[in-house]
């Protein structure tokens, strides 16, 4: 592997473990809202207080009302909040399974830190971002998964066994890339009953788009295995009387391997991309939970375009995760 | 033609002139109380969408409406500013103590923009045409009044008389939306069928007849709709200077809110409304440089409301959604919610601080029927509480709230994802009833398929909507109120009334309908307010207020709350005499 393909692996995975730790990252619960606080500037951490004292601890101030609301915040200088580690915080799940209460970082109350700013509600969009990374990150992985698992095991039928049922499943692949895809996950969230919990909604959504997408998986390994399967030593082992899930299994899939590695890193942000999509347009993950493609909808009104910048962060950070899978590709494909 | 004999016509007709004004027909024109502007000029204003037709008799679109607003004359017409209404193409009228039959003075010597001359024929025909179920037109379920249609009688060429099958509450608000047509023009194509194609997008200009303060001057589909001042119109200033002010009105074709936004801020064009509270902010930063000027009006008369799906449900396999709605169609339920809603904190977030926290659903611009007793009250979460536990409900050791059977209570809580402000306000909401202990899933879907649930399918819990209305009058809210209205959201078009306060709406709807005094109207319909408010089957949230801007130095520019909001009196606006 190339170095910049490590760079990027490594990047990737320093990204998901990020995301992973999330709850305890992220200063605030993502869903907990601030109304007095809409649309607050990223915190600036200060050093140096009125007095000119320097402090090694950095500390922020509480925001107020400017006197002329149009200008937005001020902050109010006679109190100063130091940022604490490990501190006491809004509960947040280990796992799925314990619930813990220690944030890496924060301040007391009642003052706020909010270090990326705050969205329309008052939620702190760091605490969106990293929670919102979880989902839209792993729904990019997930689809990748089914789709290439699909895709690959109905490929290599078709190639392995040639005949009507490459004739079937490949006619039916043609069918299914020229589906529509926006459309039909529009669809699909229109077609689900409403009242079904966020989770739930989630995966069906992530199923969708990874199973309606198999068919370009699967005619990458079908062509790999039709190569594979006149080789020599996989007419040898079929001479010597392996039988066809033998041979799929221990010739034809090995040699697949590094295509559907390929194939997984570009199909990874893709789907990331499906979902911020999907989100974008307020159909994919609902409100008050946060993904990256819900975040960046709110760019779709002219004023927080224009007035607010730290609501782009979610599409800024999107940009270096997709340039490392596209390196982690390209890599894999050099090995390949 | 020579040079000699067009001399000769000129001199005609100036020598004939005052021995013409001098007959009976001499040209009663209206005196409008306008602020004196100098004549010429042109004022531009974006226009949303395309218009889709110029013929006012079967336009439903808002885009052709504002187009034809400008070209239309009524008979009577509802002043923006009051509310109320005021003469027109009727010197004035009469109403007769029924409130059956109502007799029209016409304004003399009125000339349509082609000159021909007005008079009760084309009332008449206008309304012949109007209710000619051949032409499909908007209108005509208005003129059937008990079912049956309002007739029209001419008594001499200046008076009409309209008899109606039974009283009809503020019948002259009816006269505000109907176009009077001219007869000599359209005459033939009526009675061939062909009115739909002889005012079409491709008529030419010449051929659009109209009474309207302007008429067409050109158009370019996908760019501009150029309308030229109307030479005869049919009012003047105190000064004597005959309106409109303008020389030329172009409508041009901006898309977008935002790019509207940005054509009025750089000076293209010289009016902007339905501005959002944002982009009025956007534009209240520029507004010191003194190019334009802002203005905010206040509520208007839409409203956004929260509703829970009270419809029967049995039978449609949706059990477990009408399990929930054993809460819904708890009145206490519904109680404690609307008490549980932070309105001032949805108005500040979803608007920008510029909407009214509602009490009813009657916004406090609705001037003749606002009641003022029914004002928003603050968010209570004790008061929520306290109805809650008095209707039977208990709390759980981890706060979700239960009923009376121990089940947790939750809802979905639908809106349109496109609708920002909405998607917001349910987010607050999902916020302020889980301090409750009541779990509320947001679920934002495509427009068409929000009322596809609503009104088909109705497997929904609750959901958030709007409702705007073009006239500040109860009549136009027939069809939301009536059980068996189509607009009656939380359960429409039912056989019979459901729940007894829905039969007492009923009774006080068609009551109102046909009382005349507005004293006695306004007392039917201040109950039909108070018991929605008592039942709640709307839980009103705020009415946006109206944004309007205009570019410094347009004179009489007087924005109101109604439809259109700052192009309503454009025959008054005009530039002042100071370049």
């Amino acid at each position: 592997m190339t170095g910049t393909a490590r760079v990027a692996a490594l990047f990737l995975v320093a990204v998901h473990v990020i995301v992973v730790l999330a709850g305890f990252l992220a200063p605030y619960d993502p869903a907990t809202q601030n109304r007095r606080l809409p649309f607050a500037p990223p915190a600036r951490l200060h050093f140096v207080d009125e007095q000119g004292g320097f402090h090694s601890r950095p500390f922020v101030y509480a925001l107020v009302d400017a006197p002329d609301r149009a200008l937005g915040y001020q902050e109010e200088k006679s109190r100063a909040f130091p940022v604490r580690l490990f501190v006491e915080g809004a509960p947040y799940r280990v796992a799925g399974v314990f619930t813990a209460r220690t944030h890496l970082f924060g301040v007391d109350e009642p003052g706020r830190l909010f270090l990326l700013g705050s969205d329309g509600l008052g939620r702190d969009q760091l605490s969106r971002l990293l929670h919102g990374g979880q989902i839209s990150l792993f729904a990019g992985l997930l689809a990748a998964a089914l789709s290439l698992g699909l895709g690959s095991a109905l490929g290599m039928l078709a190639g392995f066994h040639g005949r009507w049922v490459d004739a079937v499943i490949m006619r039916l692949a043609e069918l299914f890339m020229a589906l529509p895809w926006l459309y039909l996950l529009l669809a699909v969230r229109a077609f689900l009953p409403l009242h079904m919990p966020p989770a739930q909604t989630f995966l069906l959504l992530v199923s969708v788009i990874g199973v309606v997408d198999w068919a370009r998986p699967a005619r990458l390994a079908r062509g790999i295995a039709l190569s594979v399967r006149e080789r020599d030593f996989v007419r040898a082992a079929r001479s010597f009387g392996a039988g066809s899930l033998y041979l799929i299994r221990r010739h034809i899939a090995p040699e697949t391997a590094s295509v559907v590695l390929t194939q997984a890193a570009l199909l990874v942000p893709q789907y990331v991309l499906a979902e911020v999509t999907l989100s974008f347009f307020g159909l994919g993950v609902a409100e008050p939970a946060a993904s990256w493609g819900n975040m960046l909808g709110a760019l779709q009104q002219y004023h927080v375009l224009v007035s607010y910048w730290w609501m782009w962060i979610p599409g800024v950070v999107l940009v270096p995760v997709f340039m490392a899978y596209h390196a982690l590709a390209d890599g894999l494909r050099a090995r390949a | 033609m020579s040079r000699r004999t067009f001399g000769l016509i000129v001199l005609a007709s100036a020598v004939l002139a005052p021995v013409r004004a001098a007959e009976p027909t001499r040209e009663e024109l209206l005196v409008a109380e306008s602020l004196p502007a100098a004549r010429g000029g042109r004022l531009v204003i974006a226009l949303r969408s395309e218009p889709k037709t110029l013929n006012p008799v079967i336009a439903t679109d808002s885009a052709s409406r504002d187009v034809i607003g400008l070209l239309k004359g009524t008979l009577i017409r509802i002043n923006r500013e009051t509310q109320k209404t005021e003469p027109a193409l009727a010197r004035s009228w009469a109403v007769s103590a029924d409130g059956r039959h109502y007799t029209l003075a016409l304004r003399r010597g009125v000339r349509f923009s082609d000159g021909h001359p007005f008079d009760a024929d084309d009332v008449v025909f206008s309304w012949q045409v109007y209710l000619d179920e051949k032409n499909h037109s908007p209108q005509r379920d208005l003129l059937l009044v008990g079912g049956k249609p309002i007739a029209v009688r001419k008594l001499d060429p200046y008076t009409v008389a309209f008899d109606l099958e039974e009283p009809y509450a503020a019948g002259e608000r009816l006269f505000d939306g109907l176009a009077i047509l001219p007869r000599h023009v359209l005459q033939k194509a009526v009675q061939d069928g062909k009115l739909a194609e002889a005012w079409s997008l491709v008529t030419a200009p010449a051929e659009l007849v109209g009474l309207g303060p302007f008429r067409l001057k050109s158009y370019a589909p996908g760019e501009r709709v150029v309308l030229e001042r109307n030479p005869n119109y049919w009012k003047a200033d105190r000064k004597g200077t005959r309106l409109p002010y303008v020389d030329e009105l172009t409508f041009l074709l901006v898309p977008s809110e935002d790019a509207q936004v940005i054509r009025f801020q750089s000076g293209d064009t010289d009016l902007a409304s339905r501005l959002s509270a944002e982009n009025f902010q956007v534009l209240a930063a520029g507004e010191k440089a003194g190019r334009y000027r802002l203005q905010d009006l206040g509520p208007g008369l839409e409203y956004s409301f929260l509703f829970f799906n009270l419809g029967d449900l049995t039978g449609k396999g949706l059990d477990a959604g009408a399990r929930r709605q054993t809460w819904f169609k708890d009145v206490a339920f519904r109680r404690a919610v609307s008490a549980a809603l932070d309105r001032e904190a949805m108005a500040r977030l979803a608007f920008g601080g510029r909407a009214a926290p509602l009490g009813s659903h009657v916004t406090p611009g609705n001037k003749l029927w606002a009641k003022a007793s029914l004002a928003a009250k603050p968010r209570s979460l004790d008061r929520a509480r306290q109805l809650l536990k008095d209707a039977g409900y208990s709390w759980k050791s981890d706060g979700a709230l239960a009923d009376a059977s121990g089940q947790a209570v939750d809802f979905t809580l639908m809106t349109n994802a496109s609708n920002a402000a909405r998607v917001k306000m349910a987010s607050i909401a999902e916020d302020d009833l889980r301090e409750l202990g009541i779990k509320v899933r947001v679920v934002t879907l495509e427009t068409r398929a929000v009322l596809d649930q609503v009104l088909q399918t109705r497997d929904y819990d609750a959901c958030i909507l709007g409702f705007g209305s073009g006239d500040a009058d109860p009549n136009v809210e027939m069809n939301i109120w009536l059980s068996s209205g189509p607009s009656h959201l939380w359960n429409p078009a039912q056989a019979a009334p459901s729940t007894p306060w829905e039969a007492a709406i009923d009774r006080l709807m068609r009551r109102q309908l046909i009382t005349v005094r507005y004293e006695e109207r306004r007392r039917l319909y201040d109950e039909v307010q108070q018991i929605v408010a008592d039942n709640l089957p709307m839980i009103p949230l705020l009415a946006p207020s109206i944004l309007v801007g205009a570019k410094q130095g347009l004179l009489n520019f007087r924005p109101a709350i109604l439809d259109h909001y700052v192009l309503w009196n454009a025959e008054e606006l005009g530039w002042s005499a100071k370049p």
